[in-house]
This record gives C-alpha cells, sequence and structure tokens, in this order.
C-alpha cells in the first residue's frame, strides 16, 4: 500500500524501538525464549504466545486507534466484550453434548450486532447530544457488565460448540487462527480509510473540529462512525475471548481491557489530542503490553509487585517517544560534553 | 554601563528549520525608552526573531545580551524571568477561564491554600484598569470580542515588572479607539523606561508609535534605520526587497487592471446585468441576537465589500450566509434559486466558500500537511468515497502553491510550520481547489505584510475577472474601497447602508456610519 508509507515512516521507529529492547532483553535473560517447535503442524513457542495472547487486544485497539483520532475515547470496550461473548455464549448454548442452539453464524451475527449497536448508542450521546466521550461511554462501561449478566443470568456459561473453538484455539497454516482474524480487520481499516478520504476527515475532525465544520465535513457523521466501528472491533475480540476460554463470564470477561486497548494505541504514537493516527503502531503498541506481560510472568516476578514492574516499564517507554523527553536527555548529554 | 548601550542586543542570529532558513545573520539592537518596531513580509523572520528572544526556539548561531550579559532563556518561562514580556500574535490565552484568571495566570493571589478569588478579581481589575478597560473581570474570556481579549493578555504581561515588552502584532483585530487608547499607554511605558518591541504589518501604525525601525527579509538583516530618516515608500520597498520604481510600477498595475476590470464590468452590466440571475440574493436574512434582516446582492464577477467597525456584524453576516449560523428569518437564493443552507456544507454544496477570520482556530489544520489541507474542502465536496489519489492531490496543490506564491518547501510540510500570511494562501487554496462562484473572505489581509495583502487584492480582482463573487471583508476601508465594486455598510449589527460608485470611497463609508443607524 503505497499510501500507508508516508504516513507511518518514522512515527513507527519508538514503538518498534520499545518493542526491540522488550525482545533484546528476553534474549539476554529468559532461556528459551525465543525457542519454537513444531507440534502436530503447528508452530508453538513464546513468541506465537504472545502474538494469540495479544490478539484480543489488537482488535480492541483498531477500533479504538480510530475514536482516538476524533479526539474522542471510549472506554467502554471492555465491557462491550463481555456483552459480545455472553450473547455469543447464550445463543450458542451449553449444551454438553456440543449442540448449539442457534446455528454458530446466527449466533456469531448476534454478537456483533448486538456490539455493534452499543457502538451507535456511544456515538449518538458523542456525536448527537454532545457529552464528553470519556462520560458518554462511562455509561456502557458501568452498564455493559449488568447487560451482559443479563445475558448470561448472571451465571458463567461453558461452551461445549467444538467448532467454535476454532476462533480463539484454533490454527491454519500452522498459525493461530485469531491472528487471520486481526490481519483481515486490521488490512480492511488501513485500506478503507487510506484509499477512501475518512481517514482524512477522521484527523481533521480530530485536529480541529470547527475548521472541519467550516470546511463542509459532516463532523457528526464521522463521530458517529467511529465508535460504532469500535463497537463492531469490540465484538469481534469478544468472540475470541469467549472462543480461547470456551466460556463468557459477565463480570471478568474483557476486564480492563480498555486500558491496555489505549495504552497500546498511544504507545503505537496515536495522540490523545487526535489528529495523526497509525494503525499498524497501535499493534506495535498492543505487542509492548502483551511481550511485557509474558516477560514478567516468565520472569517469576511476585504476583504483588508485577503490575508496579509493568507501570514502570510502561512508563519509560512512554517517556522513550516524549519528543520533548528526547530532547531535554540529549541536551543532558551535550552539556556535559562540554563540562567535560 | 553606559546611558547609551542597548538594554538588548542580539548579534548574528541564524535559526533553521527543517526546509527553511528563518534567520541568517541577523542583527538587533533594543534601548531603554524607546519603541523599535520590526518590519518584514510575512516569512522574514520576524516572529521566528521574537520566538529565538523568548525562549519558543533555539538559536542556532549567534548570542543574546541583556544589559551586557549574555543569556539564552530555554522557555517562555525563563525569558519572562528575565524581564523579557510577550503578548504574542495569536491569542494564546484560555478562552474558558474567566478573564481575571487569564489575567494573573500562573500569579494567582493564595490564601488557606486555596486562590484568593477576590484579591484575583481586584487584581486583574486593577491591571485592567491601567489600560482603562472595564469590563467585568469574572465571565469567561470568550464570551468578549477579540479587542478585548487582546487587551486582556496586553494586560497579563504588562503586570509583571518587565524590562522588555514585546508586542507582536498587538493591533490587528482592534478598532481604532482602542489601538489610540493602546498607543497611549505604549507612550507613557516608554516614558518610564521601558524598552517595547512592536511588530505590526500596520505602516501607519510604525510611523506613528515607533523611534526606530529593523527591517527583515527573507531572514535576512536589511539595516536599522531612525523612523523619521525612512520615507514610507522606503520601507516598503525595502521589505519587498524590490528597487523603489519597480514596486511604483507594481501598484500602477493594480490600479490599471481594476480601473480595466471597472469598465468592462462597467459595460457588461449595462447589457447583462438586467437579465442575468443574481448570483446570491438575500432577503430579510437575519438572526436574532446575531444580526438584523439584511437585504444583500451579488452577481458573477462582483466584488461586494463588508464595511463597518470592529463588532458591527460583518463577521456574523458572513457566517450567516455560509450556514455557520443558521438564520432565524429571511430566504436566500443562489442562481435564482431557492436555497436552504443550514450548515456549511449545504454551503459549500451550493458553490460558496469561506476563509474564517480566525485562521488558527477556524481555518487551519496545524498537524496535517499543506497537502491536506489544500485538498480538504475539495475532498469533502467530491465526496468521501471519491478519493483523490495522491499524485492527483499533489499535482491539485502544486499548481496553488505556485500561483499563489505559497511558501512552502514542500506539499508535505506540516502546516503549523507556515507563518500567518502563508497560512492565509493555504486557506485561499482550499477554496479555490472547489472552482466556488462565490467566495467569502473575512479579514483576509489581517495580520500579513504589504506584500501579501497586494498579492491578495490581485487576486480577488483576477478571480472576480473570471466571474466569481467575492464577498470581501476588511477593516481596513482602503481596502474596501480599492477592491469592491459596491460596499455594504454595517454598524451595530445591521446593514445600514449601501455605497457604488462615486461614493466608494473612505470618507463616505465613515460618513455613513456616523450618521446612519
Amino acid at each position: 500500500m503505497p499510501s500507508l508509507r508516508p504516513m507511518t515512516r518514522g512515527k513507527l521507529v519508538w514503538p518498534l524501538a520499545a518493542l526491540g529492547c522488550l525482545l533484546l532483553f528476553n534474549f539476554f535473560f529468559t532461556p528459551n525464549f525465543f525457542h519454537m517447535e513444531v507440534k502436530g503442524g503447528h508452530l508453538y513457542g513464546n513468541l506465537i504466545d504472545i502474538l494469540k495472547n495479544a490478539a484480543p487486544i489488537m482488535l480492541l485497539a483498531i477500533g479504538l486507534t480510530l475514536v482516538i483520532a476524533t479526539h474522542g475515547i471510549d472506554i467502554s470496550v471492555g465491557s462491550v466484550v463481555a456483552i459480545s461473548a455472553g450473547v455469543v455464549a447464550i445463543l450458542l448454548g451449553g449444551d454438553l453434548a456440543g449442540q448449539p442452539r442457534y446455528p454458530m453464524a446466527v449466533a456469531i451475527g448476534a454478537a456483533l450486532l448486538v456490539s455493534t449497536a452499543a457502538g451507535v448508542w456511544n456515538g449518538m450521546l458523542v456525536a448527537r447530544i454532545g457529552m464528553q466521550p470519556i462520560i458518554a461511554t462511562m455509561i456502557l462501561f458501568v452498564a455493559g457488565r449488568g447487560i451482559a449478566m443479563v445475558f448470561t443470568n448472571a451465571m458463567v456459561i461453558w461452551l461445549y460448540v467444538k467448532p467454535f473453538a476454532i476462533l480463539g484455539q484454533g490454527y491454519l497454516l500452522g498459525l493461530p487462527f485469531s491472528l487471520y482474524v486481526v490481519a483481515a480487520l486490521l488490512l480492511l481499516t488501513a485500506l478503507v480509510t487510506r484509499r477512501t478520504a475518512i481517514g482524512l476527515f477522521i484527523e481533521a475532525v480530530g485536529i480541529n473540529p470547527t475548521a472541519a465544520r467550516f470546511s463542509g465535513i459532516n463532523a457528526g457523521n464521522v463521530l458517529l462512525a467511529v465508535y460504532t466501528f469500535s463497537g463492531f472491533c469490540a465484538g469481534v475480540s469478544g468472540l475470541i475471548v469467549c472462543s480461547t476460554v470456551m466460556s463468557a463470564d459477565g463480570n471478568n470477561a474483557g476486564n480492563l481491557f480498555e486500558l491496555d486497548a489505549i495504552l497500546a494505541v498511544v504507545l503505537g504514537g496515536t495522540s490523545l489530542n487526535g489528529g495523526k493516527f497509525y494503525l499498524l503502531g497501535s499493534m506495535i503498541g498492543a505487542l509492548i503490553i502483551q511481550t511485557l506481560t509474558t516477560t514478567i510472568y516468565a520472569f517469576n516476578v511476585a504476583p504483588e509487585i508485577s503490575q508496579v514492574v509493568k507501570a514502570l516499564v510502561v512508563y519509560a517507554v512512554s517517556l522513550l517517544q516524549s519528543e520533548k523527553f528526547r530532547a531535554r536527555v540529549a541536551a543532558v548529554f551535550a552539556s556535559g560534553r562540554v563540562a567535560a | 554601563m553606559p546611558a547609551d548601550a542597548p538594554v538588548l542586543e542580539m548579534r548574528k542570529i541564524s535559526k533553521v528549520f527543517p526546509g527553511v532558513r528563518a534567520l541568517s545573520g541577523v542583527d538587533f539592537r533594543l534601548f531603554r525608552g524607546e519603541v523599535h518596531a520590526i518590519m518584514g513580509q510575512n516569512g522574514a523572520g520576524k516572529s521566528t526573531l521574537v520566538k529565538v528572544l523568548t525562549g519558543v526556539h533555539k538559536h542556532d548561531a549567534g548570542e543574546i545580551l541583556l544589559e551586557g550579559k549574555a543569556i539564552r532563556p530555554d522557555s517562555p518561562f525563563a525569558a519572562q524571568k528575565l524581564g523579557i514580556s510577550t503578548v504574542y500574535q495569536e491569542i494564546n490565552l484560555c478562552p474558558n477561564l474567566s478573564v481575571a484568571e487569564n489575567v494573573l495566570i500562573g500569579r494567582q493571589p493564595m490564601r488557606f491554600g486555596g486562590i484568593h478569588w477576590k484579591e484575583l478579581n481586584r487584581k486583574a481589575e486593577e491591571a485592567l484598569g491601567r489600560l482603562n478597560v472595564s469590563i467585568d473581570v469574572t465571565q469567561t474570556l470568550s464570551s468578549y470580542s477579540l479587542a478585548i481579549q487582546q487587551m486582556v493578555a496586553i494586560a497579563r504581561v504588562l503586570d509583571v515588572s518587565s524590562r522588555i515588552l514585546i508586542l507582536d502584532e498587538p493591533t490587528s483585530s482592534l478598532d481604532e479607539a482602542e489601538v489610540e487608547r493602546l498607543f497611549g499607554l505604549i507612550g507613557r511605558l516608554r516614558e518610564q523606561g521601558l524598552a517595547i518591541l512592536f511588530i505590526t504589518h500596520f505602516l501607519d501604525q510604525t510611523y506613528r508609535i515607533s523611534d526606530r525601525i529593523t527591517v527583515l527579509q527573507n531572514g535576512l538583516f536589511c539595516g536599522e534605520y531612525r523612523t523619521a530618516e525612512l520615507p514610507k515608500l522606503d520601507l516598503i520597498a525595502k521589505m519587498l526587497g524590490k528597487e523603489l520604481s519597480e514596486f511604483r510600477y507594481a501598484t500602477e498595475l493594480a490600479a490599471r487592471r481594476k480601473e480595466e476590470a471597472a469598465t468592462r464590468r462597467k459595460e457588461e452590466a449595462a447589457t447583462a446585468r438586467k437579465e442575468a440571475p443574481n448570483l446570491l440574493r438575500a432577503r430579510r436574512l437575519g438572526l436574532h441576537g446575531s444580526i438584523a434582516p439584511f437585504d444583500l446582492d451579488l452577481g458573477e464577477g462582483e466584488v461586494l465589500g463588508l464595511a463597518g467597525l470592529l463588532g458591527s456584524g460583518r463577521t456574523e453576516m458572513a457566517k450567516l450566509i455560509f450556514g455557520i449560523d443558521r438564520a432565524d428569518q429571511g430566504e436566500v437564493q443562489v442562481r435564482g434559486t431557492q436555497a436552504n443552507i443550514t450548515s456549511p456544507r449545504a454551503a459549500m454544496m451550493a458553490g460558496m466558500g469561506f476563509c474564517s477570520e480566525d485562521r488558527k482556530n477556524e481555518g487551519v489544520f496545524g498537524e496535517l500537511t499543506v497537502r491536506e489541507n489544500i485538498i480538504l474542502a475539495l475532498q469533502v465536496r467530491k465526496g468521501m468515497l471519491k478519493f483523490i489519489p495522491l499524485a492527483k492531490q499533489r499535482e491539485i496543490a502544486d499548481k496553488l502553491i505556485a500561483s499563489l506564491r505559497i511558501k512552502t518547501p514542500s506539499t508535505e510540510n506540516e502546516a503549523l510550520q507556515l507563518s500567518g500570511g502563508t497560512l492565509q494562501k493555504v486557506m485561499l487554496a482550499r477554496w479555490l481547489a472547489t472552482n466556488p462562484a462565490l467566495l467569502i473572505l473575512d479579514e483576509p489581509t489581517r495580520g500579513i505584510d504589504v506584500g501579501a495583502k497586494l498579492e491578495i487584492m490581485e487576486l480577488i480582482l483576477n478571480l472576480s475577472r473570471q466571474g466569481m463573487g467575492v464577498l470581501f471583508i476588511s477593516s481596513e476601508f482602503e481596502e474596501v474601497v480599492r477592491c469592491s465594486d459596491r460596499i455594504a455598510v454595517l454598524k451595530d449589527h445591521s446593514k445600514i447602508g449601501e455605497l457604488s460608485g462615486q461614493d466608494l470611497d473612505e470618507r463616505k463609508i465613515m460618513r455613513t456610519i456616523a450618521e446612519g443607524g
């Protein structure tokens, strides 16, 4: 895609550097971190696990990248993951024999429809009523888990429909199936945003909504579209989450995912102030977070302080990305050299 | 230190931005008790020089001496602490805070660990009182006009005991009386021994208030002169970097073109005006609380000027026509058919374009490239799905950059790297790309230099020659008179008259304002 390259070049360097540092660290200090083997035609290893485990966050980050580019935020995505998982689980049913209650296509379609509807709801509040995005999406952030509970009757629903497990646990050509879902959605999003003008309009609205309106852009429609899409992405993510553990838990599915997804977008170089967005950057951001989590597990960091370690690394990566911070460090080194 | 040593001396300052050499070896001296104007075209390096002095940018070479000591402020805050206070060109205040908070931001009086609001408001009133401005300081800043906001910005830095006061285009949004008030104040500060650096595009104001002038041209130092010893025309020629004769020729050419166009248009008007439907025809169009109902007609190839003092409703009228504000009465016809203009989008689809007076907040997308800024409206008009291929985008942008002489290293630079006048041209380019039938220009010449002003006025005349209708708004009556075929005069948010033919003259406008309404 020639149109993607000028948008991403340069901006991707720092997220990639951060990811590289993490991997390098593991190369020296974690035994067998890069070990891979083929078992029954499937690739196994830490790297594959990282990719597989990052898939749900990557999916959320695709939608959130566009929302954040409009100078918005969607904190309801974690709850929508739970709703999507709940809907698909209840429609497939808990039959021990593995017979789905409704055809799988119907169940998946319904879950995506409900999630997209949640996105429309968020979009309406932001675009038509003019609510602040964090407050508008806080409604579903809070209520969403309740809605998921209504669908699942406040129980953890277990699934025995084997074919459904492919989404989260299956393999295709040696690689986890979920990666193909991520790749497909990413490619589709990149094509739609960069091969039509929607990407430009999203950035314009994010940078200067008044100027965007004066230039004839219907900012309301742009906002409605990105929140709707974010809901859809959360729906897909919910399917993967549900399929990975073959259960739906209204309370815990997708819990705190919104924070990781927002972090992934920001680590990837898209500013919370809106404007230029970097889909590939967000994907790298998600990988940074997952690599970090895996590293912490591999190191047997005491669970009590593992979150603190994670926070410190995230803090360091964020500093690394700040142009101002880099300039200051460079200045310190420069003045040190003069003094010496 | 001898009494006649400069309080500030900048020696051989150089600054390079990616792709642009903003300053090369510029000298500047500022003495106590003087007003020193820096003059130059857009992109000459005036703002960059000031930003180097105030620590916004770091210079690549050269030195700054403040009272003989070398300084290198690395932030505006550091500069402020050294006694260098600045009011920037684009107003840098917080519109949603109160006036008092804006005046004393960062220096709020405290009591019991919280802000002492009563004291805050009292101090702010006092600071504004020194400027002869009496307004309710507890109101949010955005509820006041740009002119008042500018005065708040000035009050904010004047409140600090400063050795150097920098005013970057302080008068560009002020009306005559307010300018007078400001100049009175500048005069008093000068007598108190303050060194004042003054940047403006208004030649008359430079001659009225400044003691000395430093001229920059394309980032180069052109010379330092006593104002009294530098004739106005010489100054203009130096700023343009042209020989005097060449400049005279350019002005004459503009005048002759204008005459030509006027005669031709008169002939055409005699034959065709009656039958040709008007481009725009507004009848009893109005919005309660914004502008009183007005009638307005604009024909193809006509330049209609809107003249009035600051706050007379010029911008409100333009925004109503372009659908930014929705009229609550009256009707609009575009090319003879009823138009329902309920949004800027609808106005654009009906063939209009609008350049806002507030470039920073309502016009430019700083983080988008020049190319994206230029093709945006065209892309909106074509529709989201009919993406203009990149090669085509570059071609359109390159063509407009060339024809409007937009100073940018390439189509791919971010707009925020460009100077004010250049941004104005980028906005013009955005609308010209859509080839509108009617172009509304709200203060297109505000805050830009003589050369660019001349270019923009020439452009307006050329566009009207090609049949475009132009609605032209400017605070400078002289410009309105020079460009317009007819002038609608506004006062107190209503249209009070129309001038044409023999009556197109500054004094007639002023008389209409003084007597009408």
